[in-house]
């Protein structure tokens, strides 16, 4: 199931649809690098609200996504996470540290926009 | 065919005689029944059952009690000596009456009645026999059927108290747009951990908070379990996107969280529940600045 990316503003956003296998992950985190660049964005939200399970290989998937995206250039925030879904991963040592999330889409939108801003406040959305 | 009729009716008479049998055992003890209650009485308040109770409270159930077994005893129905036992549980168990005590009176009063029966049978030893061969099973089953009527009728209330600890335990309170407390009180224990993880995460969503002040005054101590069930709840919590404070952790438990080792630099601790709303404001951009100074009028009153 591929993950369609949406162009909104200086912002790219993949709404992630149903269950990924890895071949799905994998293909999402290079298309998501190439085309960050291509369109020029300042920033990736990746939508996860509809997954109920986040295992050990798409939390690092999503990790390298954020990772290989600030190098190029743009800020990434991983939005939706389910409460259960983020207390099962913090129970199986899957944190991702150091890489944004929020409550979501909404509010990643306003991480970004603040970020775009230049230092300032960041609440609720953490890095 | 002729074998299996012989056996029938053998079958019936032995049930014929057990019934007879009990029969003559409850027209004994209705005979027997005020010196018997009285010395079953007896004998509660010297094993210093009860103490709970008055004398005369005492020797008003046990005549009840009493009535209802020897009813049991003759019926061989034991919904009503249920209903009973229950009925009694529940009056007694808030003066503390203990289990022990219960089933002790029980046991007793079958010894006493089981006494009686010696002292009326004991010039034939075989009738005796089969008198207590009636009288056992049935004296044991009334015993066991009080013993677990009290037994839960006690359950049935500590469920009950339980259940309203559980809802009082974990309050999610929003203070303001996007600010919520979690104040916790008393011991947290495992089950306790996981539902206050549930409510803090699902507070979260529904109210789209941004920054939760967790105070922990009113818990004494926490152990290693507890405190690493808390440091994954705050994770989880800013895999939401919402910032957790920990607020009011004792001396103690400041102490306990550095023996172990819990990594607390995750967490973000502010000294008390007011330290944790102003860090809290300050987060989320509010700032509170006095009305107006006071003037004359209001404080001349």
């Amino acid at each position: 199931m591929q993950v369609p990316i949406l162009k909104q503003g200086a912002y790219l956003i993949a709404t992630v649809q149903s269950a990924l296998t890895d071949e799905d992950l994998k293909q999402l985190r290079d298309t998501l690098v190439v085309s960050v660049s291509k369109v020029r964005a300042r920033g990736v939200i990746v939508d996860v609200t509809a997954l109920d399970v986040i295992d050990s290989f798409a939390t690092r998937t999503l990790r390298d996504v954020a990772h290989m995206i600030r190098l190029r250039g743009a800020e990434t925030v991983i939005v939706g996470i389910q409460p259960e879904v983020a207390f099962s991963m913090v129970k199986l040592g899957l944190s991702l540290e150091g890489i944004a999330t929020s409550l979501d889409l909404e509010e990643g939108l306003a991480y970004l926009d603040r970020k775009g801003k230049g230092p300032g406040q960041e609440v609720g959305t953490h890095r | 065919m002729a074998n299996t009729q012989d056996f029938a009716t053998l079958a019936e008479a032995r049930l014929e005689t057990t019934a007879s049998r009990l029969r003559e055992l409850v027209a004994h003890l209705r005979q027997q029944r005020a010196q018997l209650r009285e010395e079953w009485a007896r004998l509660i308040t010297e094993a210093k059952l009860l103490t709970a109770m008055t004398k005369e409270e005492i020797f008003a159930e046990a005549t009840s009690v009493y009535d209802n077994y020897v009813e049991a005893l003759e019926t061989g129905t034991y919904e009503a000596l249920q209903a009973y036992a229950r009925n009694l549980s529940e009056r007694i168990i808030p003066r503390g009456v203990e289990t022990h005590e219960v089933v002790g009176i029980v046991l007793l009063l079958r010894d006493v009645l089981a006494r009686s029966l010696f002292a009326k049978y004991r010039e034939d030893f075989n009738k005796l026999n089969r008198i207590l061969d009636a009288y056992e099973p049935a004296a044991n089953r009334i015993a066991g059927t009080v013993a677990v009527g009290f037994v839960q009728e006690r359950e049935r209330i500590i469920r009950e108290q339980q259940e309203a600890i559980r809802e009082l335990s974990t309050p999610v309170l929003q203070v303001r747009e996007r600010l919520l407390i979690l104040p916790i009180i008393g011991v947290i224990d495992p089950q306790r951990t996981r539902q206050l993880t549930e409510q803090l995460l699902r507070g979260i969503r529904t109210n789209r908070a941004k920054v939760v002040v967790l105070d922990i005054t009113g818990v004494p101590y926490i152990d290693s379990p507890v405190a690493n069930h808390l440091v994954q709840t705050v994770e989880a919590a800013r895999l939401l996107g919402a910032n957790v404070i920990v607020t009011g952790l004792s001396p103690e438990i400041a102490q306990t969280l550095v023996n172990i080792g819990v990594d607390l630099g995750k967490m973000n601790t502010v000294g008390d529940l007011q330290g944790g709303i102003e860090e809290a404001e300050r987060l989320l951009g509010y700032k509170v600045v006095p009305m107006q100074e006071p003037t004359a009028a209001h404080v001349v009153g």
